[in-house]
């Protein structure tokens, strides 16, 4: 679902010296439907840079990462957005939303931007929003104002509204009380249930020896020489 | 090596018959001013539904471009194709005079910068709003009346006001009036030149919710030209950096702000003052 060959990453730091630093190379990683695959090394080993490429969010100079049968290396910004719109899901640390758009409507719109009939994304997304203890009097505010912790499990309930077949999980369970902690590893499970291919980055250990079937070390991509 | 990619993928676009329409395409468009550039060498597709954000400093070339496009500069060479109810794929800078305005009135929208460029500040909101349906032919006048209040509705300016002047309005109220202006006809693309400039934080917040609604509601693709980083990320999925008139690097919009390959996108993406 998820294969990853031979990529190379680098960045060209043109405003100091053009230094051109290669933080990865040789990269190989397959995901089949149903696995769950976590990201382990260092701070600044390549975790969230991996999962940045995946995503099509950090240019790949190399090799080949493909999701779904679509190559996403040198792909059209048009093929990225419609992969990410339909297949590959992404809970990020960070919620980015247009100010005064209420977390419904937030939790709601990548339903939406399928099409999906308005009632029914609303109430999906309602569904949601409740499993992940969201007080219903917040649901018609902006996330902007939320609490970290409520800001991360919004950012959860975008990424789990729509059964992604491939999803990117950037420490879901980071800043979460015990009790959601739970609720988010169902919703992994649940995922990998229906045949997802995940790839996370967890620090919480026993959160990953229950969801994750493998732990892949990023350290041995770092180039040659510098390992 | 990125603007080398993007122009083969153009040219292999183009005998790919499968692939759906573009809604615009933009060929080797060039505009100098005497000696000086205004804006070269630009390609692109914009295809329906999509919103591309164009990005540079004062100067850059990008409202020349935007002009340019819009019919409202004429470029020294190059195309600009638009995909007509009629016929299809048509050059714009060539097409007959009245065809262009005829365009500009119906499927084509351009919100201004400053919004009294966009308005007649003579006229009151609910004639701003009815004269462009007028010229494309409606006549009915309580029918008229009815869009106009609809979309005061949509734009959130009370019905109350629909026999004022804009020149009573404040300066978003009269943006989200030009905005309505432009819309109400149905348009298929929008020219947008810095929309939010000069608007307060919360004002420009109102704004782009509700733009990013219209553009998902009536599926409309924009053209966005602005220096604010910021406003792109939120509004736009495709991304093109302008530096003296060149385009210096295209893309999704978060991978040219979060990992820009010029040396020009990167001091641009690392000036932004964080917030």
């Amino acid at each position: 679902m998820i294969s990853i060959q031979n990529v190379e990453k680098s960045f060209t730091l043109h405003n100091q010296g053009a230094a051109v630093i290669t933080v990865m190379s040789d990269a190989n990683v397959e995901v089949t439907p149903g696995e769950c695959v976590a990201l382990a090394g260092a701070s600044g080993a390549g975790k969230s840079t991996l999962m940045r490429m995946i995503y099509g969010n950090y240019l790949t100079q190399s090799g080949s990462i493909r999701v779904d049968g679509v190559e996403v290396v040198g792909a059209n910004p048009r093929d990225v957005l419609d992969l990410r719109r339909t297949t590959l899901g992404y809970v990020s640390q960070f919620l980015r939303v247009v100010p005064r758009v209420p977390t419904l409507d937030v939790v709601a719109e990548p339903l939406l931007a399928l099409g999906e009939d308005e009632g029914v994304a609303r109430d999906k997304a309602a569904t949601l929003l409740a499993r992940l203890n969201i007080p219903e009097r917040l649901w018609s505010l902006s996330p902007t104002t939320f609490s970290g912790g409520e800001q991360q499990r919004v950012n959860i309930a975008r990424g789990f509204v729509h059964p992604y077949r491939a999803l990117l999980l950037d420490e879901p369970t980071a800043s979460l009380d015990a009790q959601n902690r739970e609720t988010v590893m169902c919703l992994i499970e649940e995922a990998k249930a229906r045949g997802a291919a995940i790839v996370g980055i967890f620090h919480d250990e026993s959160a990953r020896d229950r969801v994750c079937d493998r732990v892949l070390d990023v350290t041995s991509f770092l180039p040659k020489g510098d390992a | 090596m990125t603007l080398q990619n993007s122009s083969d993928a153009f040219r292999s676009e183009y005998t790919d018959h499968s692939a759906p329409h573009p809604l615009l395409r933009v060929v080797d468009i060039e505009k100098c001013y005497g000696q000086r550039i205004g804006c070269t060498g630009v390609n692109f597709d914009l295809y329906p539904g999509e919103v591309m954000g164009i990005v540079g400093e004062s100067g850059s070339g990008k409202s020349t471009l935007l002009n340019c496009l819009a019919g409202h500069l004429e470029p020294d060479q190059g195309e600009v194709l638009f995909d007509t109810r009629d016929a299809g794929l048509v050059d714009t800078v060539t097409m007959a005079e009245p065809e262009r305005r005829m365009l500009s009135r119906t499927d084509w929208a351009f919100v201004h910068q400053h919004a009294r460029d966009g308005l007649r500040m003579s006229v009151s909101a609910g004639g701003n709003v009815g004269e462009r349906l007028m010229a494309v032919g409606a006549r009915h006048y309580g029918q008229i009346r009815d869009e106009a209040i609809d979309w005061l509705g949509r734009v959130e300016i009370n019905e109350t006001r629909i026999d004022d002047r804009p020149s009573a309005f404040s300066g978003g109220m009269q943006q989200r009036l030009q905005i309505a202006r432009n819309l109400v006809t149905g348009p298929r693309l929008v020219f947008m030149d810095e929309p939010t400039g000069g608007l307060d934080v919360s004002v420009q917040a109102r704004l782009l919710d509700l733009l990013r609604g219209l553009v998902r509601q009536m599926g409309l693709s924009a053209i966005i030209v602005t220096h604010d980083l910021a406003v792109v990320r939120l509004l736009a999925d495709r991304l093109m950096v302008m530096k003296d008139g060149h385009v210096v690097e295209t893309g999704l919009t978060d991978q040219v702000l979060d990992d820009p390959q010029h040396a020009y996108t990167q001091l641009l993406v690392s000036s932004v003052l964080q917030v």
